[in-house]
């Protein structure tokens, strides 16, 4: 895990990372000038502070640029803290193993679950292996196949969100990118073991829905959720690439927000800075909210737990 | 507008239309003229109807709008809307250049519709069938929550009625302005499916000109039997985003009906002229199948007990 490198700053985090650095000088001078002591001292209250005030004065541009932060812990982050021997499943058993959708099997605090989760690289290589998180069809028909595997075995489902969407491109749609996102919500919708879904950083679109028809829908602080990315929002609504902020905004598609929608359960607390600041911390939370739902769904009847998803997602609507 | 009042009125509308005597504006050309996109040929919108809207010369299929999709596919007089007045609210309070309340208001002044499906109970060749008709004229098709709940309500209403459930898409996809709601219809009407689909109910998805992004990555690829119109273009993503995406041109047939065909990704391509009738007959045929009301059905046919319908030669005793 990526815990000990030095967090990357993001640009509303520029003014913290310049006062980080000039506390660094001062610190260098320190043994030369004692009396600089005062000095640092003021400076790391001022540090604290607007750190604070920054973090709790969010844009929901700045959730998203933390939802994207490059040393996010991804899927199989999550999936190693959780279980360091978890099985991995590979392929969709019709010809493709598709990166950007992992699965496998995994214990939980004693409880045994299958799972799957969208996965994007951290190198360039890996991130072009994974598509960049972004799944083809084959990707969901691989879940889709964990999916039976879970309901046959009655074991519970758990979904990891971290797309920015399912990927467009002619193989793709060759291969039915929609059929496959389709067959996803219906099988999810149908199985009859409990499902728990979280959206750990980009939960963009159909490609996240495909593995989020959950009785459980829980989401990361800075992560964020919504019907098309930001930027295409603002290249169709406001005809401009330098909308996003205005798109991130009107689409209300942070935490907090989606909460209020009623379109998720819960909202996970992330590590001051977002969960690229302690690995652990957000894993630690991620999980102790995950065993939870199970435990509390896993006492309904599979008639039930199927029932309660479908009503769940049967009372979605804003219409007079 | 009440559906009939809409039926009786075209009718007049067109009479007036053709007692206009004055010089014509370039509006009043428009309507009784229209260009055929593929052939160029000028077409009588009269002749242009009688058709179906389909280019006589080069079988082009117009765009059509849900009222006229029903005329097209509903025996005379037999469709009754449900849920004719369910309106959209605005709830995330939406503004871009424009407030959402405001965009509806403008939507609905110019198809006439008050959402971009219309729903209903029919007869299809004496047949009963739940049937949806979406309007890309209104709101680009798109799907909030309005058009996920009237598709929803039409499944359950062909499940209570163990009637056949047609839908006909055409959309852009996923209404915007509802944000996370409208994704949520797509989970909405797949899941009210899969108990329609559990339970037998047989369910064909019509797939015109232009289906794309939530609609077709949920209710309209998830049809028993998936028809595509000639030309129309289905996808999920929209031919720029994927241009943009992976930089290089596409086929020029990218994402038609018949490139879907080819693909193995729909059923048929039907030309408007026989989508009616191919749906009577994909309804007759699974009428009753694998089930013994269906050997007492063809028992009673055979017998010729108040049955008028005609009957295959080979079936005659
Ligand atoms: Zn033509």
């Amino acid at each position: 895990m990526a815990t000990d490198k030095k967090p990357i700053p993001l640009e509303f985090e520029q003014p913290l990372a310049i006062l980080a650095q000039n506390m660094d000088a001062l610190e260098k001078q320190l043994s030369d000038n004692p009396e600089l002591e005062a000095d640092l001292d003021r400076m790391q209250e001022q540090y604290n502070s607007l750190k604070r005030s920054l973090y709790l004065n969010l844009r929901p541009i700045d959730h998203l640029a933390i939802a994207r932060h490059p040393q996010r812990p991804y899927t199989r982050d999550y999936f190693s803290a959780w279980d360091p021997n978890w099985i991995e499943l590979h392929g969709d058993r019709k010809g493709v193993d598709d990166a950007a959708m992992v699965g496998g099997l995994l214990e939980i605090d004693g409880i045994k679950v299958v799972a799957v989760g969208t996965q994007k690289g951290r190198t360039l290589r890996d991130k072009q292996h994974c598509n960049f998180g972004m799944p083809q069809p084959e990707g969901y028909r691989k879940a889709l196949r964990l999916f039976r595997h879970a309901d046959k075995f009655k074991l519970p489902i758990l979904c990891l969100i971290d797309t920015q969407g399912a990927y467009p491109g002619i193989a793709a749609e060759e291969h039915n990118q929609s059929q496959a996102i389709a067959e996803n919500l219906m099988e999810l919708a149908g199985v009859t073991v409990p499902v728990v879904a979280a959206i750990t950083g980009e939960g963009g679109s159909g490609g996240a829905l495909a593995i989020g028809v959950a009785n459980r829908i829980l989401m990361l602080e800075h992560s964020v959720y919504s019907v098309i990315t930001p930027e295409g929002c603002a290249s169709i609504l406001w005809r401009s690439n330098d909308k996003v902020s205005e798109a991130c905004q009107a689409m209300k598609m942070t935490a907090k927000e989606i909460l209020q929608l009623g379109v998720i359960d819960q909202v996970i607390k992330e590590p001051l800075g977002g969960a690229h600041h302690d690995y652990q911390a957000v894993a630690a939370n991620l999980k102790a909210a995950i065993v939870l739902q199970l435990q509390e769904l896993l006492k309904l009847s599979p008639k039930e737990v199927r029932q309660h998803r479908q009503d769940k997602f049967r009372a979605f609507g804003s219409f007079r | 507008m009440d559906l009939k009042d809409w039926f009786a009125s075209r009718q007049k509308r067109r009479e007036i239309q053709e007692v206009i005597t004055q010089p014509l504006t370039t509006e009043e050309y428009c309507a009784l003229w229209k260009q055929c996109f593929q052939c160029r040929e000028l077409l009588y919108t009269r002749d242009l109807r009688t058709n179906l809207d389909v280019c006589p010369k080069c079988d082009y299929h117009f765009r059509i709008g849900a009222l006229d999709r029903i005329e097209q596919l509903a025996d005379e007089n037999s469709f009754e809307e449900l849920d004719a007045d369910m309106r959209s609210s605005d709830p995330l309070n939406f503004f871009d250049t424009e407030a959402y309340t405001k965009r509806q208001d403008e939507a609905s002044r110019k198809s006439g519709l008050r959402e971009a499906v219309l729903t209903g109970l029919c007869k299809i060749e004496g047949q009963t069938a739940a049937l949806g008709c979406m309007d890309f004229g209104h709101f680009g098709g798109s799907m909030g929550s309005v058009v996920g709940e009237k598709v929803t309500r039409l499944t359950e209403a062909a499940l209570e009625r163990k009637s056949p459930l047609i839908v006909v898409c055409s959309s852009g996809g996923a209404r915007m302005q509802e944000g996370i709601l409208s994704l949520m219809q797509m989970a909405k009407t797949s899941s009210v499916l899969k108990t329609f689909n559990d339970a037998g109910g047989l369910y064909i998805s019509i797939l015109s000109e232009p289906t794309f992004g939530g609609v077709t990555a949920s209710f309209a690829m998830l049809g028993d039997f998936i028809i595509a119109e000639p030309g129309a273009r289905i996808g999920f993503a929209g031919r720029r985003v994927i241009e943009q995406t992976i930089r290089q041109k596409l086929p020029a047939d990218f994402q038609t009906a018949e490139y879907l065909l080819k693909h193995g990704q729909v059923d048929m391509v039907v030309s408007r002229n026989k989508l009616k009738e191919t749906l009577a007959r994909l309804i007759t045929f699974h009428q009753g199948a694998g089930t013994s009301a269906n050997a007492n059905n063809s028992s009673e046919n055979s017998n010729g007990q108040g049955s008028s319908e005609p009957k295959p030669l080979g079936a005659r005793n």
